[in-house]
């Protein structure tokens, strides 16, 4: 178990070296000179400030040697400062980042149980009505682009109905001092639905499939011919058995929900980590950028290190396997 | 019978199948079955593979897949065994011993699976059986994984023991199993039995399987080919009614003795028979 973790953890760190690598190529080729892009129709950048930008990005140095002190910078924490917000990255990411964990982790945890329940309901009917309505919810649902789901249900609720407001995470104009948890609340409804609704239909189907094998497998039949009531056969061997793939699956899908988060905030201008990575690569805040996409593959990272430990070392069936 | 606990007539099976994506066709392994079984009697019902042994077990418990189609007439205790009764009565006075370990759920411990459906003292039983079928009380917090095929079977038995049980269906409880725990499950049948409850045991194993039983039911491709007392089974087999036991009856390696023999002989064999205990094997039953 600790080797197969620090086996992961050896790839991660591997992994970000690759990304960070990719980011800085990509950056040097990139029109978009971070120098440049630092002063660009910014006058009030005093000279000193602009020396110690070229210092952190060692301009006047070879690639590789730019590389190795930027690289070196960042593994002492030093993320260098936003361009746009000007205040140190990490500030900016840990703020954004708690902003955007609410809307992501209240969205995951409403399409994992959403999508469990409803995939459990379509097993358990399956070829039903019910089930071929569950089928069609989440295969339109998969197909729909998440900023369209966004969009209309911005225009339903927050235009027309005018239930929710309209965008932002607070109130515009109310002190932070000022904001109640409610007005929170009501700020990251509509985004975090729209994310949980397209969330939904990955597990649902996932839960289906499983669960109908599960119905289908020898020990159902056993449980029944005990006697168990439909009730208790999803207590003791329906939801062990389909719980922890659920779960796992869920996990593995922080990758996808970041992205969705993404799309979602910009629809909502929701200030999260997502909206926060598109403004500051619209705008070439590269330190920001850079930020948000390592500490972004971390989490996404993290996601599948619990699928992998979960699938892995929790079903008792793989001890030692690993 | 009137003191019949169980009666099955005229039992015929069909699965409703697609076949080429779209076609349905209805399927028939079972045609014709007739078993019955009294309180306090052990009838085994034997036949090849694939004759249809499991499914007449899983009819009588009302565990046939969905697409499966019943005819004739099941009776428990001189009434007809509706789908509703089944519910109500299996895993308390009608319990199955199934045919394979694959029955238990791969992700609970075995003690609990045992524990299911026993009620408030359920801990206290689940040890009790366990003694009684030589399993170590730590045994119960395994996974069925880490437990043999043999320690799994009897889990399976411990499952099956329930107070107020009447009749038990034990689907080849004894394949795979070491001679000293294949006489420990006939002596546990045996036992169940004299306990007043009536057991159906199907088997490949003939052998074995007369040792405890009263009386053999052999069943073919989904008939039921012949019902006779097991005394029926012994030296040439002249007292069985069909060629076709008795050719199954001859078939086995130990019997297979020239018909004219006699007397002192016959006796004999059939002494060494009891002792061996052969499997009968696929291959003795297909002609
Ligand atoms: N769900 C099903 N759908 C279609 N056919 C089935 C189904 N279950 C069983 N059968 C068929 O019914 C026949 C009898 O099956 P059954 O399982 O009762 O055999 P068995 O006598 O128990 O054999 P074995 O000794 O190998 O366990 C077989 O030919 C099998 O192919
Ligand atoms: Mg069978």
């Amino acid at each position: 178990m600790a080797k197969s973790i620090a086996i992961r953890l050896v790839r991660v760190a591997t992994l970000l070296i690759g990304l960070s690598i990719l980011t800085f190529s990509l950056i040097h080729l990139s029109p978009m000179d971070p120098v440049n892009a630092y002063i660009g129709g910014d006058t009030s950048a005093s000279p000193e400030q602009i020396e110690k930008f070229k210092q952190y990005w060692g301009v006047d140095k070879s690639p590789v040697e730019q590389y190795l002190s930027w690289a070196g910078s960042l593994l002492q924490g030093n993320f260098g400062t936003s361009l746009l917000y000007r205040s140190p990255v990490l500030d900016i990411i840990q703020s954004r980042f708690l902003t955007s964990l609410a809307l992501m982790g209240a969205a995951w945890l409403l399409s994992g149980g959403i999508g469990y329940s409803l995939g459990v309901i379509a097993a358990v009917h399956r070829g039903k009505l019910i089930d071929r309505i569950i089928k069609w919810y989440s295969y339109t649902l998969v197909s729909t682009p998440i900023f369209w789901m966004g969009l209309i249900l911005l225009i339903v609720f927050a235009v027309w109905l005018k239930w929710f407001p309209v965008g932002l995470a607070v109130p515009a104009g109310v002190l932070e001092s000022e904001v109640r948890f409610i007005d929170r609340v009501h700020h990251f409804a509509l985004p975090a639905l729209t994310l949980s609704i397209l969330g939904v239909a990955n597990v649902a189907m996932h839960t289906r499939e499983k669960m109908i094998d599960i119905l289908n497998s020898e020990y159902i039949v056993f449980a029944k011919a005990r006697g168990e009531s439909k009730w208790q056969i999803f207590k003791n061997h329906g939801f062990r058995n389909s719980i922890l793939p659920a779960i796992s699956l869920q996990f593995a899908y922080f990758g996808e929900l970041f992205g969705g988060s993404m799309l979602a905030e910009q629809v909502f201008a929701y200030p999260g980590l997502g909206s926060t990575l598109t403004t500051a690569g619209l705008k070439g805040d590269l330190p920001l950028m850079v930020g948000i996409i390592l500490v972004s593959s971390l989490f996404v990272f993290a996601g599948n290190l619990i699928a992998d430990i979960l699938n892995k070392v929790v079903d008792p069936r793989m001890k030692g396997a690993v | 019978m009137s003191d019949a606990l169980l009666q099955v007539e005229h039992l015929s099976i069909g699965f409703s199948q697609y076949f080429k994506g779209t076609k349905k066709r209805v399927i028939h392994p079972i045609s014709d079955l007739n078993v019955e079984i009294r309180e306090g009697e052990i009838v085994a019902v034997v036949g090849s593979s694939g004759s249809g042994k499991s499914l007449l077990a899983h009819a009588v418990l009302g565990i046939l897949p969905g697409n499966a189609v019943c005819g004739g007439n099941i009776a428990y205790r001189g009434e007809p065994l509706t789908e509703e009764r089944k519910a109500r009565l299996r895993g308390r006075e009608i319990s199955f011993i199934p045919q394979s370990v694959n029955y238990l759920d791969p992700l609970m411990r075995v003690g609990k699976q045992v524990r299911i459906g026993l009620g408030a003292d359920a801990p206290s039983v689940q040890q009790a059986l366990f003694q009684r079928y030589g399993l170590k009380a730590s045994d119960g917090r395994l996974f069925p994984y880490e437990l043999s095929g043999g320690m799994l079977r009897r889990v399976l038995f411990a499952t099956s023991v329930r107070e107020g049980v009447r009749l038990v269906i034990a689907d080849e409880p004894t394949p795979g199993i070491h001679p000293e725990a294949l006489a420990e499950i006939l002596k546990q049948l045996k036992q169940l039995a004299s306990e007043g409850a009536g057991v159906m045991l199907i088997t490949h194993d003939l052998m074995s399987a007369l040792e405890i039983a009263d009386r053999v039911a052999v069943i073919e491709e989904g008939r039921t080919v012949e019902i006779s007392e097991a005394a029926a089974f012994e030296g040439a087999g002249r007292q069985l009614r069909t060629e076709f036991t008795r050719r199954l009856w001859r078939a086995l390696p130990d019997n297979d003795f020239d018909l004219e023999l006699q007397g002192k002989e016959e006796v004999r064999i059939a002494a060494d028979r009891r002792k061996s205990g052969l499997l009968l094997s696929k291959g003795a039953l297909d002609f």
